[in-house]
């Protein structure tokens, strides 16, 4: 590892470990520790920069493997290729940029923080999310926020078939098509609050679109209770 | 036929526990949701004994020479094993399942004989933290609670594939138990029914596991031990692919391990006992040469020291407690007889514990019912409990002629019944046979 700028830190996975990165990026617990860091020559790693407890922004440079950014909390990551299973999941706060596509499972039981997208996400994008936003430039693919819990799912394009299925408090908002809602997933009335909300999250994530071309979707409640009468929808 | 009502035949197919059942059903239109484990007689360890010192083993003295308890799991890849002072833990038990004050005192009793707690689903309560001296952190598939910061409180990480009550089947804590405080700690509104996930949302199969495990280990600078959690079912399998993925430790559970809440026809009939189950991963262990590497716990169905060491006997490192350990603290005390008359119960027979009614404050949120249980002496009769449990375990193994409780072995025991001999792969008492063993059955 060397430094090419007074407060950049250059790691070079080439050159030392994932075990190194990751020991590096919790030693910043400690006062005095940089801020701003370069990954370079990812090469799909898997657990890049994961569980990360402190304010730092990290650039990560090439394809990463799965749970990149994994339980991040304050950190600022941008990844600059396409990510695996698993990214962010279980984000706490801070934020993460994907320049790429997204493998499966992108910002899974994501808790608090900003997950962006800049390209597609495929299965289970927010699955079991509780909290975090996640906005999305291209498509989802199916299952996408199943089992939601809390947070704003923005997807720009289309959304694949049982989106927000089983769906508790989630919002989600899609610009295209969505294939097919799944179980106690309905569209929902786009009020005043909703357009100013999502225009804000639009604004923070960078993607200059009208709040007002996006459909809005949550939870009908009504399998929030078990109820026999329900048994045909599960 | 029953000989109760001379001359009237009564159906063994449809026995009159059958019937009430069938029109159970037909009044309420919904399957049967209860607590504990599986409730019909099953091969277990009551059909095992040891056959003790003899002619050709020397026994120790009872009472002076030592018999040593302590256990160590994690030795495979974590910077800090745990170093337990008896072979017995605390199985892991939701906050919202259990009340506060029954979690802390689970955390009481077990930190008072040097041994571990476990969280469950729901998250890490800072009472049960505060309370245990080593705590084991569950990640299960519906991350109710998780929080990388009380990963890193942990002392360990227990990732749960399923419980030996339920293999393959997520889990319902019904409204009536969630209050504000679970609510806020699930991340859901207060007082509706909340579906725990049978599958985890972020790997599928022991290829993505083997990821996962490293990710959770990279997070916590791989200090925990990491294990996993199986309910029996293909046990040698699953516990081959367990440590395949980078297991330090097996968690099995038999299904006589207890639940919080599942459909009696699932709790009965789906996995196998802990009897065959702990033979077949000790079996899987042994063929990979990560028998005592790869540390074993077992559950499901464990009363009594002797238990213990018939467990400990047939290979496990450790053994779990749940329901034994919610015995312990008060649950289905026949002091308590009238107030679960009133529930439709009985002592004895109180299963309910989804119903968040609990007269002992161990299975409920309603705070009057929670205040009950006191933690300190609900943590001192764990104790207790858990003292006699290890002091049996030592008796037996002096008695086989054990310095260290995992001396024992095998040969120590013969099986009562032929189905036990099978199951548990040890002699039928009496004889040198082991059916399915040297191809002869």
């Amino acid at each position: 590892m060397n430094a090419v700028a007074s407060e950049t830190r250059i790691m070079d996975l080439r050159q030392i470990s994932v075990r190194e990165l990751n020991q590096a990026l919790h030693d910043l617990r400690e006062e005095g520790a940089p801020t701003r860091w370069q990954v370079r020559n990812a090469a799909g790693e898997h657990a890049l920069a994961v569980g990360i407890n402190a304010p730092c922004t990290v650039e990560i440079n090439g394809h990463v493997g799965y749970y990149c950014a994994g339980m991040n909390k304050y950190a600022e990551l941008t990844i600059h290729g396409n990510a695996g299973t698993g990214l962010a999941e279980n984000m706490m706060s801070g934020r993460v940029t994907l320049k790429g596509n997204a493998s499966q499972s992108a910002g899974a039981t994501g808790r608090g923080g900003l997950l962006v997208i800049e390209g597609d996400a495929a299965a289970r994008c927010g699955i079991s999310m509780k909290g975090i936003d996640i906005v999305v430039r291209g498509s989802v693919g199916h299952l996408s926020a199943f089992m939601a819990q809390r947070g704003r799912l923005v997807v720009c394009g289309d959304a694949g078939p049982a989106l927000g299925d089983s769906l508790y408090e989630a919002q989600l908002f899609v610009r295209g098509q969505a294939a097919d809602l799944g179980a106690d997933c309905i569209e929902k009335e786009m009020r005043t609050e909703h357009l100013e909300a999502l225009g804000a999250l639009l604004d923070q994530a960078g993607i200059n679109l009208p709040a007002r071309a996006f459909r809005r979707y949550g939870s009908a409640r009504t399998l929030y209770h078990f109820n026999i009468d329900h048994a045909d929808t599960y | 036929m029953s000989s109760q009502y001379p001359g009237m035949i009564e159906s063994a197919l449809f026995s009159r526990d059958v019937i009430a059942e069938i029109q159970r059903a037909a009044t309420e239109g919904i399957y049967d949701i209860r607590g504990w484990g599986a409730k019909r007689p099953l091969p277990h360890f009551d059909d095992l004994v040891f056959l003790g010192a003899s002619m050709s083993r020397y026994p120790l003295e009872g009472y002076r020479e030592r018999c040593d308890t302590r256990v160590t799991l994690g030795t495979r890849y974590a910077k800090k094993p745990l170093e337990l002072k008896i072979p017995i833990t605390i199985a892991g038990m939701s906050f919202g399942a259990l009340s506060a004050q029954a979690k802390e005192a689970l955390g009481r009793g077990a930190s008072a004989v040097g041994t571990s707690t476990t969280t469950g689903d729901g998250g890490m309560t800072p009472e049960e933290r505060a309370a245990s001296s080593l705590l084991v952190y569950q990640v299960l598939p519906s991350r109710y609670g998780m929080d990388p910061d009380d990963l890193r409180r942990a002392d360990a990480i227990e990732v749960v594939l399923g419980q030996g009550a339920k293999p393959g089947g997520g889990g319902m804590l019904l409204g009536q138990k969630i209050n504000a405080r679970v609510a806020g700690m699930r991340d859901l509104p207060p007082n509706i029914d909340q579906r725990s996930a049978c599958r985890h949302p972020d790997w599928t199969g022991p290829d993505d596991l083997e990821i996962k495990i490293r990710e959770l280990r990279e997070i916590t600078d791989w200090e925990k031990p990491v294990y996993v959690k199986i309910g029996a079912s293909r046990s040698y399998y699953d516990t081959a692919l367990a440590v395949k993925a980078g297991a330090d430790v097996i968690v099995l559970d038999g299904m006589q391990g207890g639940t919080a809440a599942t459909q009696n026809v699932f709790i009965e009939h789906v996995g196998i006992p802990t009897l065959p189950a702990l033979r077949q991963a000790v079996e899987a262990l042994t063929e990979l040469d990560m028998h005592r590497k790869v540390q074993l716990i077992v559950s499901g169905g464990i009363r009594t020291g002797a238990d213990v060491a018939k467990a400990l006997a047939m290979g496990a490192d450790a053994v779990s407690i749940g329901v034994a350990a919610l015995i312990a603290l008060g649950d289905n005390s026949p002091a308590l007889d009238e107030e679960y008359r009133k529930l439709g119960s009985r002592a004895g027979c109180y299963d309910d514990w989804q119903a968040g009614r609990d007269p002992a404050g161990i299975t409920t949120q309603d705070e009057t019912l929670a205040s009950r249980l006191d933690p300190e002496l609900g943590g001192r009769r764990l104790a207790n409990y858990l003292r006699t449990l290890n002091m049996e375990t030592q008796i037996i193994a002096r008695a086989c002629g054990k310095s260290h409780v995992h001396n024992l072995e095998p040969e120590d025991l013969a099986a009562l019944t032929i189905e036990a001999a099978a199951m548990a792969g040890v002699p039928l008492a009496g004889t040198q046979w082991i059916p399915g063993r040297d191809g002869r059955f």
